[in-house]
């Protein structure tokens, strides 16, 4: 390659890229320096903040070890059976991704909570009431949220288990414990130890379930007292101590990460079950069809019992349910530009030369957790401007961050599939710069460019972390509405607007997704 | 003039040195065995590899400062030579200006390039709904209109039934006639070499010979090529 010149730009990777340093490591310097400002950094942290630290590994912990160990079984059932509706099923393991946290909480409290499905068995039988509040609680929303895609995760290892040996075992007569031996442990040692740490990290950074059933001083994570300390004591240097403390939690989980590739669930080939010779007694048939079926109703009762209880409320909901639902709208669409125009932009920037320092910029959101984020934005604003003017666009740019990552994991190998076939031909005839994108770069990609938008549209309508430091008291996204109708135990509103958060969510991520797709050129 | 001089490429282990001139004007197959060099040497002419050592020149002039877009030259590769995305008359489009915003005359010369391969109908088809031949011929409609004075062929007729493949060559003979460039050909057939290239350059043993009336040298042909023919 004589002397060829860049062939599309670098100079808007480098600003996406300086622009992620100055949000993740710039806010945490502000958040920093106000910590040790404010106390020494060891001895400001009292006996409560070190309890919010044990409870937040120990949830974590508790939640990965019994997400994985649930997803075992299921998995297995699922790789080896075929049935009506094992399609739709998969697929459901992939929706929690994109259901917001707020509309799930609500839906187990319908199944598990005081008023819910559970207790009225319990009271019929004349037993005591169960609380789901604390650390079952907290652990029973982080599984409802992680077993699904520890189920795809082992689910992938156990497809990935080439037919043959399942064949050459039955030609050896091994029977299900022989094959549990030499095939599916080894295979199970290796995905499971990966599958653990995700939902270990995932489950750190824990704000929207730990809020809503756990709280109190003996189930609060960290992410959970930075928000108390902001919200309850407005104690901002308090808060910025705790948030140092997530981010070297966080940040020690991801060198741990960084040294054990952590698995990627991808939907490609998950439809297609192994032909096993060694399971068809009728006692591990119905062990599998019982494990399933407890899985789906795990999974589809708390989003069913929302659908019924909220379809009656939908149409009828309080005017500021309806603003709350349009400031979302527009807070997800243009988190969803921004997310998906940066990741272009930096993808491109990574499948050139050099590509080390971008990548690095790219995975910086996944180290950083927005309470943190939005704490320090707030400690940056707060002396420029009344941070709750800027509560939408704060919210806009955060969850874009935090989309950026996942938007990069489709792009990056769509681009560098789109250079190898085609950018031969582009540079032979002298595309470069803007033509090259118009022209090659955003028509090819345009079933991730979809994807991207619709997954950081549907992440930014569903969630609720930074607007909880920044709203006004009135205003807002709609999860924080949501949150406020059911802290003001007005059920009935709050079951309408869950359905309507999750009908919004689900159809922006399927519209962009569908879009990306229709008539795409293979 | 193409001038190949004292150049040396190098892959790895693998190189592949020629000295060579090839006059304008010129039709010339390039034959030899597979992983001899012949697309590698048709890729560093078009700008996609960096010789190791010597020069490439067109009419004295050195190519190495021109990047790929820029070269006095048009390739055909052996796939992947239409964008899917675009039709036929954006592809072809493409050959005028690389941004695609076509003044009215040059959508009058994309449409009459059209015509000229006997596609005037196929404006607005996508490559998928061409057959493997018209996407042939658009692809060198496309070469036509940019009218580079070298015209490279990476095998772009490999997958085509022999009767197809003569057409597309009696195509690019005619268009070489009305361009006056310079035709340059990877060819794995003797037929295709005869049937348009006066000339041609034996690649084997890491060398690419200086180019030879094509008759002459299959009548009489060296010891590499009766080898890579099987006529020992």
């Amino acid at each position: 390659m004589a002397r060829r010149a860049q062939p599309v730009g670098r100079r808007a990777g480098a600003a996406v890229a300086l622009g992620l340093v100055a949000l993740t490591l710039g806010t945490l310097g502000a958040v920093a320096w106000r910590a040790v400002g404010t106390w020494g950094l060891v001895e400001g942290l009292g006996p409560a903040d070190w309890a919010a630290l044990r409870f937040t590994l120990l949830q974590a912990g508790l939640s990965a070890v019994l997400s994985v160990a649930l997803a075992v079984p299921v998995a297995r059932a699922l790789a080896r059976r075929r049935f009506f509706g094992r399609r739709a099923l998969i697929a459901l393991m992939g929706a929690p991704f994109i259901l917001p946290v707020i509309v799930a909480v609500l839906g187990l409290l319908s199944v598990f909570g005081r008023g819910g499905i559970l207790n009225a068995g319990l009271a019929a039988l004349g037993l005591a009431p169960l609380s789901i509040y604390g650390l079952h609680g907290v652990i029973l929303g982080n599984v409802f949220f992680n077993l699904p895609l520890a189920v795809r995760l082992i689910l992938q290892g156990w497809l990935s288990i080439p037919a043959e040996r399942f064949r050459l075992a039955a030609a050896l007569g091994f029977g299900p414990s022989q094959i549990a031996r030499q095939i599916e442990g080894p295979m199970l040692r290796e995905v499971i130890p990966g599958a653990a740490l995700a939902i270990f990290l995932i489950c750190l950074t824990s704000f929207a379930i730990a809020l809503t059933l756990g709280g109190g001083p003996r189930a609060t994570t960290i992410e959970l007292a930075i928000y108390q300390a902001f919200r309850f004591d407005f104690d901002l240097g308090h808060a910025a101590l705790l948030a140092a403390l997530q981010f070297a939690i966080s940040g020690a989980a991801m060198l741990l990460a960084l040294r054990l590739t952590l698995p990627q669930a991808s939907a490609a080939g998950l439809d297609r079950p192994v032909e096993r010779w060694d399971a068809a007694s009728p006692w591990l048939r119905a062990q599998d069809a019982v494990l399933t079926t407890l899985a789906a109703l795990f999974l589809l009762t708390p989003l069913a019992l929302i659908v019924t209880q909220g379809l009656p409320t939908l149409l009828s909901l309080p005017g500021i349910v309806w603003t709350a639902a349009l400031n979302s709208l527009a807070v997800a669409l243009a988190s969803a530009l921004l997310a998906t125009a940066a990741a272009l932009a930096l993808a491109l920037a990574i499948s050139g030369p050099r590509p080390a320092l971008y990548e690095a910029a790219g995975m910086l959101p996944l180290a950083t957790s927005p309470l943190v984020l939005g704490t320090g934005l707030f400690l940056i604003l707060n002396p420029v401007i009344d941070p709750s003017r800027l509560a939408l666009p704060v919210t806009a740019l955060s969850n874009a961050a935090m989309a950026l990552p996942f938007g990069l994991r489709a792009l990056v190998p769509a681009l560098r599939e789109v250079e190898a076939s085609h950018g031969r031909l582009a540079d032979a005839l002298g595309m470069r710069g803007l033509a090259r994108l118009r022209l090659l770069i955003v028509p090819r990609l345009r079933r991730p460019l979809g994807f991207t938008l619709g997954l950081a549209a549907a992440l930014s309508m569903g969630d609720l972390g930074v607007v909880t430091l920044f709203a006004p008291p009135e205003g807002g996204t709609l999860p924080l509405q949501l949150y406020r109708l059911m802290g003001a135990y007005r059920m009935n509103e709050a079951a309408g607007a869950a359905l309507l958060l999750l009908i919004l969510s689900f159809a922006l991520f399927w519209v962009f997704d569908r879009g990306g797709r229709a008539d795409a050129d293979t | 003039m193409l001038t190949l001089e004292n150049l040396r490429l190098t892959h790895g282990d693998w190189t592949l040195e020629a000295d060579l001139n090839l006059a304008a004007g010129a039709r010339c197959a390039l034959i030899g065995p597979s992983g001899a060099g012949k697309s590698t040497l048709l890729g560093a002419i078009a700008g996609f590899m960096a010789p190791t050592r010597g020069r490439i020149l067109w009419q004295a002039q050195d190519l190495a400062q021109l990047a790929p877009g820029e070269r006095p030259v048009s390739i055909l590769f052996q796939d992947n030579n239409l964008f899917p995305h675009l039709t036929a008359a954006q592809n072809i489009g493409l050959g005028l200006r690389p941004n695609l915003r076509l003044s009215t005359a040059e959508k009058a010369r994309v449409a009459e390039a059209l015509g000229r391969v006997g596609l005037a109908d196929y404006a607005d088809r996508k490559p998928a709904a061409l057959s493997g031949g018209q996407q042939g011929r658009v692809a060198l409609a496309r070469a036509l209109l940019r009218a580079r004075p070298l015209l490279l062929l990476d095998e772009p007729f490999a997958a085509l039934g022999p009767a197809l493949r003569a057409e597309m060559l009696d195509l690019v003979a005619s268009i070489c006639s009305e361009t006056g460039a310079t035709l340059l050909m990877v060819s794995h057939d003797p037929g295709d070499a005869r049937r348009i290239a006066d000339q041609t350059i034996v690649i084997g043993d890491g060398r690419a010979a200086p180019p030879q009336k094509t008759e002459a040298l299959f009548a009489d042909p060296p010891p590499a090529l009766r080898r890579y023919l099987g006529t020992n």
